[in-house]
Formats: structure tokens, sequence, C-alpha cells
């Protein structure tokens, strides 16, 4: 009997894990459909570069008339680095967050992905992939136009990239777990809010000294950033890419590459672990209030 | 007779402010009722204009600069409001199934989206508003207003232009499919970089300011700039006066646009069968 029921037990698990490969794998390709096909490759290819290529431009434009013009500085490459990996925070957490709009109110469709036999938060994360991948090209494009354009200071020999990947790896992780909570959230709210994803991702930007040291923010604030797995990543990615630079930094120069990656690897448990909870949650509010088909306009 | 005279007179003027009023309503209450606009449009916004303060400090710009990215910071709300609940609203009307309501109706296109406008930038303006007044408490803004009335009026007029940009894009939008999504999701970040949303415009070079221009927040908030900060006008494009007649001419070009061109979309969509077309 205890043989039968663990075999049960068994096969139960090894269902659910199929399911949601199977639930991430057709969301990945719905969302690279949906995000890819309304137009030319070229076209396509054209939107997912400019968007990117301007926000940095921006900095780079601030950058350049304060300092008339220092590219040759470590500040400018931490600034521009930080910015040009932050492109995933916005791309990850919009992706998966903005599929629940998609699907609930234009599309019509989560009420129907919700009797699929699917693991919904395995197809919102799927979802999110499309977005990973246009976001992998604006960061390539970015840094590229940064060494070819600016003088950005990066040596490809140099870089060390099985660091790289490995954070590169986590963090997307992190991302998808962040989105997820923001999926939650954004089950249980109107559709008021177009990109819930990139809002938030711009006021994170605050905290993860993505773009300056968070020596510059206020006492107060610190903290905040330290308690953000996204401050320890963008370290890492730069670390991996430029480690001069990252050294002229007082943050987090105290802390050894390993020490990082065990800091970033229990934040994005403790994301991942927070991120399941606060999803169910919120996925059981929204069954309670009836919003899983609602539609809001305004 | 009487009964066929006023068939034959659908847009009277009363059913025309009947119309703006009703379409406004939504925008302003609706959205009041859901309060997590505070947080969205507000709370986070602000922490991204913080964000862009942040570096102002970390490279050592004067505090002017931190002034213009409160007010740039606060102008994207407009843009936002523009891009998603302007420009895209037909568009999105049309695939929540309300656009052939709103045809057959027997009111002014332009009434409705004069509601949205109106609507839309009342509630935009109220978000505005508190983002500069608390990122100007917390960042200690120095504002030195000159002329408040010379203030408002280049407020309106940008805004009467911006929104007369937003109605003539809507019917543009009107003929577009999923690529509107797209469309309005690319015009952001650029924009935010051709306007000078988080520097002075004449950063960019004479030509590039130029040819932002176009874009009435360019100018406008170019404009507004010089009116609150002291050395405002040392880093304005062109002079307040000049600026005020490039929005005086954009809205009147808007305006008379968004009316021609609502009518010739909205026969070219009639014809081509687009009005009740959803393509998913």
């Amino acid at each position: 009997m205890s043989g039968t029921t663990q075999t049960s037990w068994r096969s139960q698990g090894e269902l659910n894990i199929r399911e949601s490969v199977r639930s991430f794998l057709t969301a990945a390709w719905l969302g690279w459909q949906i995000e890819s096909n309304w137009t030319d490759p070229f076209l396509f290819a054209v939107y997912s570069v400019i968007k990117p290529i301007a926000g940095a431009a921006i900095l780079v434009v601030m950058y350049g008339i304060i300092t008339q013009g220092a590219f040759d500085s470590p500040l400018f490459a931490y600034i521009y680095l930080g910015n040009a990996f932050y492109i995933y925070v916005g791309s990850v957490m919009t992706g998966v967050s903005w599929a629940v709009i998609d699907d609930r109110e234009h599309y019509k469709t989560l009420k129907y992905i919700y009797v699929a036999p699917i693991h919904v938060p395995f197809y919102l994360v799927g979802r999110g992939v499309a977005r990973f991948l246009t976001g992998t090209i604006s960061v390539l494009v970015t840094i590229t136009a940064g060494v070819l354009f600016l003088n950005l200071q990066l040596d490809l020999a140099a870089v060390n990239w099985p660091m790289f990947f490995a954070a590169l790896t986590l963090g997307i992780v992190m991302l998808a777990s962040m989105g997820l909570v923001l999926a939650g959230v954004t089950m249980m709210i109107a559709h008021h809010v177009w990109f819930i994803g990139d809002a938030v991702a711009g006021a994170l930007y605050l905290f993860s000294g993505a773009i300056f040291p968070l020596e510059v923010l206020p006492n107060w604030l610190r903290p905040v950033g330290f308690a953000m797995p996204l401050t320890y990543w963008l370290e890492l990615l730069r670390r991996a890419m430029v480690g001069q630079v990252a050294a002229s930094f007082p943050t987090l120069s105290q802390l050894t590459d390993g020490q990082l990656f065990v800091i970033l690897i229990g934040l994005t448990v403790v994301f991942g672990f927070l991120s399941i909870i606060v999803f169910r949650w919120c996925e059981h509010q929204a069954r309670e209030r009836g919003l899983i088909d609602v539609v809001t306009n305004y | 007779m009487e009964r066929a005279t006023n068939f034959a007179k659908p847009y009277s003027t009363r059913l025309f402010f009947q119309t703006v009023i009703a379409r406004a309503y939504p925008r302003v209450i609706g959205a009041q009722r859901e309060k997590s606009w505070m947080f969205f449009e507000i709370f986070l916004p602000l922490l991204a204009v913080s964000a862009y303060v942040f570096v102002y400090r970390a490279i050592g710009a004067p505090e002017t600069y931190v002034g213009f990215v409160v007010m740039g910071g606060a102008m994207t709300a407009f843009w936002m409001n523009i891009l998603w609940s302007m420009s895209s609203q037909l568009f999105w009307e049309k695939e929540q199934g309300n656009l052939a309501l709103y045809i057959i109706a027997p009111n002014s296109m332009m009434a409705i989206l004069l509601g949205m406008a109106l609507g839309g930038m009342l509630a935009t303006t109220l978000r505005a508003f508190v983002i500069v007044f608390v990122g100007g408490l917390l960042f200690e803004v120095q504002f030195t207003v000159a002329s408040f009335s010379a203030l408002f009026g280049t407020f309106i007029l940008t805004m009467v232009a911006l929104y007369g940009m937003g109605m003539m894009f809507s019917s543009l939008f009107l003929l577009l499919n999923r690529e509107a999504w797209h469309l309005a999701s690319l015009a952001q970040e650029p924009i935010y970089l051709f306007s000078g949303f988080y520097f002075p415009l004449k950063s960019l070079g004479f030509w590039l300011a130029a040819g932002a221009s176009i874009i009435p927040l360019a100018v406008g908030m170019d404009a507004m700039r010089q009116l609150v900060f002291p050395s405002g006008p040392s880093l304005g494009f062109l002079s307040v006066p000049i600026e005020l007649g490039i929005l005086v001419i954009l809205s009147v070009v808007f305006l008379v646009g968004a009316r021609y061109l609502l009518a010739h979309m909205e026969r070219l969509a009639i014809r081509e069968g687009r009005l009740t077309d959803s393509r998913r």
C-alpha cells in the first residue's frame, strides 16, 4: 500500500514537472509569436533596439553635458554598463506581468488558461522569455554602441565569462521571480497602468546602484539598496566585464566575488519563495473578487 | 417635422458638450475609484525621477539640473497619457467593441476625443502636480516664478498643442492593429530623449532641438523651465515668445489636422471594414 502511494506521488510529481515544462515552453513560443510576428523581421529588429538605445542616450547626454564629455572616466563605464544590463529588469518583469493584462483584457483568454491543464506561474514566466530575448539584443547593441562610439573601456579577452554567465543566469531567475510578484499584483488591479513592469523597473533604478553608486543615496535609503538582489547582480556583472572599474567604487568593494554570489543566491531563493506566496495569494484574491476575466477601461 | 429637423442636425452644441463630459467622466471619476494609480502613477514615477536626480548629483551637476529633472519627470505623465490613453485609445476601444458603438451613436467623434483629452488632462495634471510638489520638497528645488500668468498660459498652450497631437494620433492609430502597442511603446524613450525631459533641450544642438520642436512638450517644457528657474533663460533653446509662437502654430495644426484626419480615417476604416476588425 505504502509502495503504491509512493509510486503515485512520484508519478504525480513527474506529471507536475512535465506540465510545468510544457506550460513554460508553449508560453515561450506563444510569447515570441505575439512579440515578433506583428511586422517584418527588419522592422522588429529596429524596434527592438531603438528604445533601449534612446534610454542609454539620455544618460549619455546627461553625463556628457555635465562632465564635458569625460567618457574615459570609470564612472561613465559604471553608469553605462549598469544601465545596459538594467534593460533586462524592465524586459523580464514587463514580459511576465504584461501577459496578465494581455491575456485577460486584450485576448480575453486568461479564463481559458485557468481552466486548461496549464501551470499558470510557469506559463507567465514563459511569456516573459520573448522579452528576455529582445532585451538581450538590446543589451548587446547598447554595449556595442558604447564601445564603438563612446570609448567604453571593454576588453572582451579580459572578461571573466564563466562568472558573467553564472551571474546573468542567476539574475534572470531572480527577475522572473520579481516579475511573478508583479503579475500577481497586476491580476488585482485595473489596466490603467499600461506597463507596470516598466514603472516598477524605473522605480527600482533608484535603489539598485545601476546608474550611480549607492553612496550617493541618503543614509536612510541605502539599506533598501543593500536589500535588493539587483544591487549584487549588477555588481557581479560589472566585475565580470570590467573588474578594474567596479573596484573603483567603494559600495561593495569589501565583498569578494564569492560572497557576492552567496548573497545573490540567498536573495534569489528568498524572492523565489516570496514570489510563489505572493502570486498564490493574489491569484486567490482575484478568484474571490471575480477579477480573472475582468475588463477595465477608462 | 421638428423631429426630422433635429435628426438632420445630430451634432448640436448641447449634445457635443454632453458627449465631451460623458467621455471625460470615466477618466476622472473612474480613475479615482481605482486607488492603485496613486502608487503606480505617482509614487513609482517619483522614484524614477529621483534616480535621475541622483545621477546628476553623482556627477556633480548644478542644482538647476535637479529642477529640470523634477519638472521633466512630472511631464512624462502627460506623454504617457497621450500615448496610452489618447493615441492608442481608439484602437483599444475597437478591440473592446466600443468603437462601433461610438460611430453609430448620434454624436461627434471629435467630442469623444475632446472628452478623452480633457478627462486625461485633468487626471494627469493632478499626478504631475504632485510629482513636482513632492519632488520639489524632497530635493529642495528653487522655483522662482516671475509671472504666474505667463507660466499658466504657457502650460495651457502646451496642453492644447499636446492633446491636439494626441487627438490626431488617435485617428491614425485607428488604422493600426497589434503594431499600435509596439509603436506606442516605442515612442517613449526616444521622445524623452529628443524632448529634453531630463536635460536642457539646447544640449541636443540647434538642428536636433529645432527638429524636436515639433513635439509640443519639447518647446513647452523649455519655455516653462525658462519661466520657473533663475538660470532657466541661459539654458533655454529659444526665447519664450518664440516658443509660445511655435506652440500656437502647433496647436492650430494639430487640432485642424485631428479634425480632418479623424473624418478621413473614419471613412477609410469604414470602407476597409476595420471598425470592428480585430486582428489578433
